[in-house]
């Protein structure tokens, strides 16, 4: 990504849906939603289950593709680009990590340097490793099946950031992990986020994690944007009954 | 087009050698290696198929010229080919067999050998005294007083139990089903009082049996005769007066003298045959005068002299089962993936592959045979469909199944569809699919032995010639090794199956 040189008109926007719609069969996923992520910004998606969270997440690297609307990345409607290639320039960090269980952990951070065709896929891959903490003359050539649950985790982070992406998607990567690992963890992605400045979208149903994490909370439901606003804003002033019955249950009034 | 041509004029040039059969049992491998034997006296070049399945597969290989010829009887050609009315009249038998087969297959029936092999109700020699019997009437007088063990087969079909209880009002005192295998025994040893047989069978000689006869001609002649193909007739003229040099010459009272030597001595039927035609005086000395001691000798003893044979038929075993396990893995294995792509059609189709198991192996040998011919191309096609189904379902089960996150993540982080298959999801299902294919290959090894029955050699042959010539020393030769062949085979996929796993 060449740096702009041109006068910035406005915040630079990096990930932009426009009226999205998705609907499977009968249910609508997501109603007309749309949300611009600024370069550099981290965005918490929240909701219940079935309020269209992930499917919105999905969108911007085309896992799915919109019924109605358009989803736009660095500026380009992503229906014009190749959805492989542009996999390949996003991270991914799924819920349970989805470490492939038959190859090491070097092999696996270097996964998406190796589909781009990178040199020094193992070099990006050692820094990566070292970035969320795990050395890797220790860790490089153990099996998944060989790490604890919070350092699997910290591998498919790994993994997401070895290729150097402007974008990083995470959807609801810590969930499964045991609190004490958990806040472990997400000290670690708020540190390399902070070096990196990378751009993150995350989806939790975690509100402590939305507001540990986030710079912009995006509270959806039934397919359709309740409220986005920083954390402060939207603890102070939630904007509708729903969201302020969501905090109210999560006890974040105390954080 | 040279090559075509010279091939066409190898073909057509060479000595077409004749391909003689028989069914798998004592009388039927001997009448068909006199009839080899007799050729090959006469200068033709001999091919053997012995120990066809039953009379459907050696007539449909016959009546389709896969094979030249092969020993029948005319009260079978009546009843299971033609499925006519039997009749008690020999001569009447034989000429609507002759003229039938002829009219609807082509096939002919040479003259009749000379001797009958019937059913034959036998009693033992001081029970024959003691009541006074000779023949079947005689015995009805006394039937309320004797036990009766039977052949199963006898006890149902209309011409046995049923047929000879109405003809000569036969009430036996008690009828026990027993095997052809153990009813000579059980008579012998006071078990029971009356059996059935065949005329023919060596055992009646063995144990100094009395046959009675059949006064009121209830049961069908079953007259012994060559039957040849149409096309051996009409290519080999030479070879068809060659094989009815033997007609008219054998005798019940002589087959059960060979029948005896065969099952009961355990002389290889090779030298039976030789000095049969001998004694007929249709062939000079020869030189088949080894193996005098073998019948002798135990089971090892066995096995080590016969080890040239069974290394031969072990390999060729081999051969059938790693041909027709390639054969399926070829097709299943891609199958399984395209399956998997759509899996709306995957389940009718593997289930569909599944029916094809369910098939018993013995039809599935008789349908292929007009299809097919016999010998190792329709085994090695029934083996390669019994394959199918364990390698497909696992193929199908396992790369289904094989971890969906990390499959969802290699999609998520950008691999084709192509490098999760060839680096995810196969890998992942490796040991799935390996066991598939074990369990393909050990199925196989046990199915390929009744390859045998059409012709394709392979251990089955030894188990079917031992099963059929009684002799537990044959049929161990060929089930030990196969037996040995399968936990070979099963550990050596197993090799590979922890070569090609996973890691972690």
């Amino acid at each position: 990504m060449l740096p702009k040189l041109a006068v910035v008109q406005g915040p630079d926007i990096l990930l932009r849906a426009e009226n999205v719609t998705k609907r499977y069969s009968t249910t609508v996923a997501l109603d007309r939603v749309s949300l611009a992520v600024v370069r550099g910004e981290c965005v918490a998606l929240v909701g219940e289950s079935g309020s269209g969270k992930t499917t919105l997440l999905r969108c911007f690297n085309r896992l799915v593709d919109p019924d109605e609307g358009r989803v736009l990345v660095d500026g380009t409607d992503v229906a014009q680009l190749d959805a492989i290639r542009l996999r390949r320039r996003i991270g991914y960090v799924p819920q349970d990590g989805g470490l492939l269980p038959h190859w090491t952990v070097q092999r696996n951070v270097e996964l998406v340097p190796w589909l781009r065709e990178v040199t020094g896929a193992r070099e990006l891959a050692a820094k990566s490793l070292q970035l969320v903490g795990l050395e890797p003359a220790t860790f490089a050539d153990r099996w998944p099946s060989e790490l604890s649950g919070g350092q699997r985790q910290r591998v498919a982070v790994a993994r997401a950031l070895a290729a150097k992406p402007d974008v990083v998607l995470l959807d609801e990567p810590f969930g499964a992990l045991d609190a004490i690992t958990r806040a472990d963890v997400q000290a670690t992605f708020r540190a390399i986020r902070r070096e990196l400045g990378v751009t993150a979208v995350l989806v939790t149903h975690d509100l402590h994690e939305a507001f540990l994490l986030a710079d912009r909370v995006v509270v959806l439901r039934q397919g359709r944007i309740e409220q986005s606003a920083p954390p402060r804003e939207l603890r102070d002033a939630p904007a509708t009954e729903y969201v302020s019955r969501l905090l109210q249950r999560a006890q974040v009034l105390q954080m | 087009m040279t090559t075509i041509f010279l091939l066409t004029l190898f073909l057509a040039g060479g000595p077409r050698p004749v391909v003689i059969a028989s069914k798998p049992f004592g009388e039927s491998y001997l009448l068909a290696e006199m009839f080899a034997q007799l050729l090959e006296a006469r200068g033709f070049q001999v091919e053997r198929r012995p120990g066809l399945g039953a009379t459907e597969i050696a007539f449909q290989a016959l009546r389709t010229n896969r094979i030249d010829a092969y020993p029948e009887y005319t009260g079978t050609g009546l009843l299971a080919i033609l499925g006519g009315q039997p009749s008690s009249d020999p001569r009447q038998v034989y000429r609507q067999v002759a003229t039938e087969f002829r009219r609807r297959y082509g096939a002919r029936w040479l003259p009749p050998l000379g001797f009958q092999n019937t059913y034959a109700i036998a009693v033992r020699r001081e029970t024959a005294r003691q009541y006074g019997l000779a023949t079947l009437s005689d015995l009805a007088r006394v039937s309320s007083s004797l036990r009766a063990g039977l052949t199963p087969d006898f006890i149902g079909r209309p011409d046995g139990l049923p047929g000879i209880a109405k003809a000569y009002r036969i009430r036996f005192r008690e009828v026990r089903a027993l095997l052809p295998a153990v009813k000579y025994q059980a008579l012998a040893a006071g078990e029971v009082d009356v059996i059935d047989g065949y005329s023919t069978d060596g055992f009646i000689a063995r144990y100094d049996l009395v046959v009675l006869e059949d006064d009121r001609r209830f049961f069908p002649p079953y007259e012994a005769a060559a039957l040849v193909s149409a096309a051996f007739v009409r290519d080999v003229p030479g070879g068809v007066a060659a094989l009815t040099e033997l007609s008219g010459l054998l005798t019940e009272q002589s087959m059960r003298q060979y029948n005896r030597r065969i099952e009961v001595d355990g002389v290889p039927v090779a030298r039976v045959a030789a000095a049969a035609l001998l004694s007929l005086g249709l062939t000079g000395p020869t030189t088949r005068e080894r193996d005098a001691q073998r019948a002798t000798s135990g089971l090892l003893g066995y096995l080590w002299d016969e080890r040239e044979g069974i290394a031969r038929m072990t390999l060729r075993h081999l051969l059938l089962v790693v041909v027709s396990l390639v054969g399926a893995i070829v097709v299943a294995l891609p199958l399984g993936l395209a399956l998997e792509r759509g899996r709306a059609s995957a389940e009718p189709i593997i289930r569909g592959v599944g029916l094809l198991q369910t098939l018993p192996s013995i039809a599935l040998l008789a349908f292929m045979i007009p299809l097919l011919g016999i010998g190792v191309i329709p085994a090695l096609v029934a083996l390669f469909l019994y394959s199918l189904y364990p390698i497909l379902r696992n193929t199908y089960t396992g790369v289904r199944d094989a971890a969906p996150e990390a499959v969802g993540a290699a999609w998520a982080l950008g691999m084709t569809p192509r490098q999760i298959l060839r680096y995810v999801r196969l890998p992942l299902a490796a040991p799935v699919i390996m066991a598939g294919i074990r369990t393909a290959a050990v199925i196989n090894v046990g199915t390929a032995t009744l390859a045998a029955f059409i012709g394709a050699g392979g251990l089955g042959d030894l188990i079917a010639s031992g099963l059929a010539l009684s002799d537990n020393r044959m049929i161990l030769s060929g089930a030990l090794p196969a037996a040995l062949l399968a936990l070979a085979v099963d550990g050596l996929l197993g090799r590979c199956e922890r070569l090609l796993a996973p890691g972690g």
